[in-house]
């Protein structure tokens, strides 16, 4: 019984190792509390969205699950985490849906249209930018926040990057599918794209030397500087612009205005800027900008 | 139809591009995988424990797995390939060639042991009965299964598009994203693409099957 | 290994020394390969203890999140598994009919099936069948991808097993007066069961491995899980749990890949004994199905 005596000599490294505690596994009690106060007494006229969701008291939630500061799955809660999901449980607050009842769906930039068209998820808050291309298939609420595509390098910028103009003849990493990558291909034909599925490996490659930039929305790429400071740098400023919307069904436009009105009481009442603050905000550092004007088009 | 015209160039290279991968590593997995399978017949006892192993390893890991660690792991040892290019057809020669040495395996086992008594019994050593005596026989027997693990490899090259390679997968998904209301037609040409190289060869297979067929 | 001892005369005292000495020479430079890959990764800080007690500390949460990704691989190769059997088994029957216009179709099913990728396959079930109306998950998408191709895989094996059965137990069969899907179901099909059954446990390690494509679509198995703990842990650390957490992935699926394999021969070396499967021949995985995503194309 060979395989028993290895079993047996692994699980005895892994209670050695289990001893020394780990960092990671240290600062897991400060997962981020959640306030949104879930309205209690709401009424809905008959037929809408916001009657049967109200109705079922539960909502299914499309988000990103790897952007960190946005939508980043935790492993220790089993919940994603970030701005997007505070301003997705903010709505479903006034909806009277409980936190524990909103389902948290990944939607990766491939999947965001077909799964908000088939019901699979009721909205979509997952760094969405709002594009006329997208408009024909789906409804936008908001924008809630405006983000805008930026460059990282690596520390200390050895390429001497500045901008995107600076980007002939390097190569540039960026996600298949994004806005970021289609802008540098059809305006910047000069820079060497490489793309990947997640901005993680985009990172590695960055870090490894096999890309001299990785290029996104500038709150993405935050979210990766703050793991690694000592390794990559923001450089200039933005040079687009991408609003950020909730996705719901085309043509919903009573559901719409709803979302809408809890967007602009959220950016009057300071929970906006709570939600920024403790998520977004607290990693980049930067206090909550203006929030962007709600566009009922 | 038009986004086929349009998207002409992206088609072309992406096709290119699986073919190149498909036939490089194909290479590379068949010369890595008749030494192991050499080492695997050998009389040095570590030589077949050590091909032995490999094949084990490799027939049992998932091949994003090897992916994985040829792109991203083996920085950790300080090195690293020069392009993802290169990464990919490492990644799938390694891979290939534990099955490529299956598959001759197989077609060395099918040679009659009379064969190879006979070589013996006239004097010949390992090197010129296995040479060419086994090989050449074994050759003739295997190419339905080496064509098939070629065919399966040029499947396999789809993995790459997860690793910054722009092949054909890569490019349906990049098109899927800007074509959302044609997706059949894009799901439709790549499939194509990938057809126009598995089926020819499944033919070619058979041709030279039927060719080299011995009477046993 | 029944030629290979024919191949070469039992090795005399001179070349016992002469592979001695080579085999130690390569065991050295083995070693010392292996010596210069861990000096490098502890150079690297990648040995440094802390880094790997993540993998075992339950307050970060990775053993639960690893325990349940092996759980949702197992489970979406065990459904695919079991899609691909039946509807496999259908289709050999189909392939074996003496009636054309089932034998041709179920042909080019099974054909089309082998000769596209198994990642095109799940791509298409994630973003085509929900425009026409069929809701379909990660899970669906995958599971639904695996049963495909593996359906066409199995209905080449089960055909080759039905096949393998002597002849004169068919023809005894038909003698006696027997119909075709009595002689397939009552003398066929249960010693070609026998003698399928470690080459379905062997799919099985195939089907295992590609899951591992799930990571592509979304789907929470080994590898997308080990990926999202890579992201979160990024996020707060940098790369410093990164590697670590690549190995435990790869690791699982070797170990849970070879424990099937070991069970396979094991259960291969069983019906060998039992002399009831004399009558069949062996039927082995082909090495291009063993290499994932429906292998080659199966020759007629």
């Amino acid at each position: 019984m060979r395989i028993t005596r290895y079993a047996a000599l692994a699980a005895a490294a892994g209670l050695l190792l289990a001893g020394c505690a780990s960092e990671a596994g240290n600062q897991a009690e400060d997962a981020a509390e959640n306030t949104a106060a879930v309205e209690t007494d709401v009424s809905f006229d008959a037929g809408t969205t916001m009657a049967r969701l109200n109705e079922a008291g539960a909502i299914t939630i499309g988000t990103k699950f790897d952007q960190p500061g946005f939508g980043l799955l935790n492993p220790q809660t089993g919940n994603p985490e970030g701005f997007d999901v505070e301003i997705a449980t903010l709505v479903a607050a006034k909806l009277g849906i409980d936190a524990e009842d909103i389902t948290w769906t990944e939607t990766v930039s491939a999947n965001r249209e077909p799964f908000i068209q088939n019901g699979q998820v009721d909205i979509v808050v997952a760094t969405y930018t709002i594009n006329d291309t997208r408009k024909q298939v789906v409804d936008f609420a908001g924008p809630y926040y405006e983000a805008g595509q930026d460059i990282m390098v690596a520390k200390g910028n050895p390429d001497d990057i500045a901008g995107p103009d600076d980007l002939a003849g390097k190569t540039v990493c960026s996600v298949e599918g994004s806005t970021p990558a289609q802008n540098i291909r059809t305006n910047y034909p000069q820079a060497q794209l490489t793309t990947y599925d997640v901005y993680s490996k985009c990172a590695d490659d960055l870090r490894n030397g096999n890309v001299q930039a990785v290029t996104t929305d500038n709150v993405i790429l935050t979210g990766l500087i703050a793991g690694s400071p000592d390794d990559f740098e923001l450089v200039g400023e933005t040079f687009t612009k991408e609003p950020y919307g909730i996705g719901l069904k085309l043509g919903d436009t009573e559901f719409r205005n709803f979302i809408n009105d809890v967007l602009e009481e959220a950016f009057e009442d300071g929970a906006w800027a709570e939600a920024w603050d403790k998520t977004a905000g607290d990693i980049s550092g930067t206090e909550a900008p203006e929030p962007p004007k709600v566009n009922r088009y | 139809m038009s986004f086929l015209a349009d998207n002409f160039p992206l088609l072309r290279d992406a096709f290119l591009t699986t073919l190149s991968l498909a036939v490089v590593s194909g290479i590379c997995a068949l010369v890595i995988g008749t030494l192991l399978t050499a080492m695997r017949v050998s009389p040095v006892a570590p030589l077949r424990g050590a091909a032995t192993f490999y094949v084990e390893i490799f027939r049992n890991t998932p091949l994003t797995v090897v992916f994985f660690f040829l792109a991203f792991g083996i920085v950790e040892i300080d090195l690293q390939f020069p392009t993802r290019f290169i990464t990919a057809v490492a990644a799938l020669a390694l891979y290939t060639a534990a099955f490529v040495s299956e598959a001759l395996r197989s077609g060395i086992n099918s040679v009659p042991p009379g064969q190879a008594e006979a070589a013996r019994a006239l004097g010949l050593d390992f090197r010129q009965t296995l040479g060419t005596i086994v090989l050449p026989q074994a050759f003739r027997t295997v190419v339905p299964p080496l064509g098939n693990v070629w065919i399966a490899l040029a499947k396999n090259t789809s993995i790459a598009a997860g690793f910054a390679v722009t092949e054909l997968t890569a490019a349906l998904q990049r098109l899927t994203n800007e074509n959302a209301n044609q997706l059949l037609l894009v799901f439709l040409a790549i499939v194509v693409a990938y057809l126009v190289i598995t089926l020819p060869s499944a033919w070619l297979i058979g041709v030279i099957e039927r060719r080299t067929a011995i009477l046993r | 290994m029944t030629t290979s001892s024919v191949l070469f005369d039992v090795p005399g005292p001179r070349a016992r020394r002469r592979h001695r000495i080579g085999s130690l020479i390569g065991g050295l430079v083995v070693l010392a390969l292996i010596g210069v890959a861990l000096w490098r990764l502890g150079a690297n800080g990648q040995l440094d203890p802390a880094r790997w007690s993540v993998l075992f500390d339950p307050n970060s949460g990775v053993p639960q999140a690893l325990g349940t990704a092996l759980v949702n691989t197992l489970k979406v190769a065990a459904v695919g598994m079991v899609g691909a059997t039946v509807l496999g088994a259908l289709l050999a029957f189909g392939r074996l009919s003496d009636h054309a216009w089932v034998r041709v179709p179920v042909t080019a099913v099974i054909e089309f099936f082998r000769a596209v990728p198994l990642l095109i396959l799940i791509l298409f079930c994630l973003l085509y069948l929900p425009t026409i109306g069929l809701r379909i998950g990660a899970f669906g998408a995958l599971a639904l991808g695996l049963t495909l191709y593996n359906m066409a895989v199995l209905a080449e094996i089960f055909r080759a097993g039905l096949l393998s059965v002597d002849r004169g137990q068919r023809e005894a069969a038909f003698a006696i007066g027997m119909r075709k899907w009595q002689v397939m179901t009552v003398v066929l099909l249960p010693q070609a069961v026998r003698r399928m059954l470690p080459v379905l446990i062997a799919q099985l390690v195939v089907l295992l491995k590609d899951s591992s494509l799930g990571f592509i679509v979304g789907y929470f198995e080994l590898l997308r899980q080990a990926r999202s703990l890579v992201e979160f842990f990024n996020f707060r650390f940098g790369d410093l749990y990164t590697f670590q957490l690549y190995v435990a992935a790869a690791v699982i699926y070797i170990v849970v890949n070879v424990l099937l394999s070991t069970l396979a021969r094991y259960v291969e070396r069983r019906t060998r004994r039992n002399m009831k499967t004399a009558a069949t021949e062996d039927v082995e995985l082909p090495a291009d199905v063993q290499m994932g995503g429906g292998g080659g194309i199966a020759t007629p």
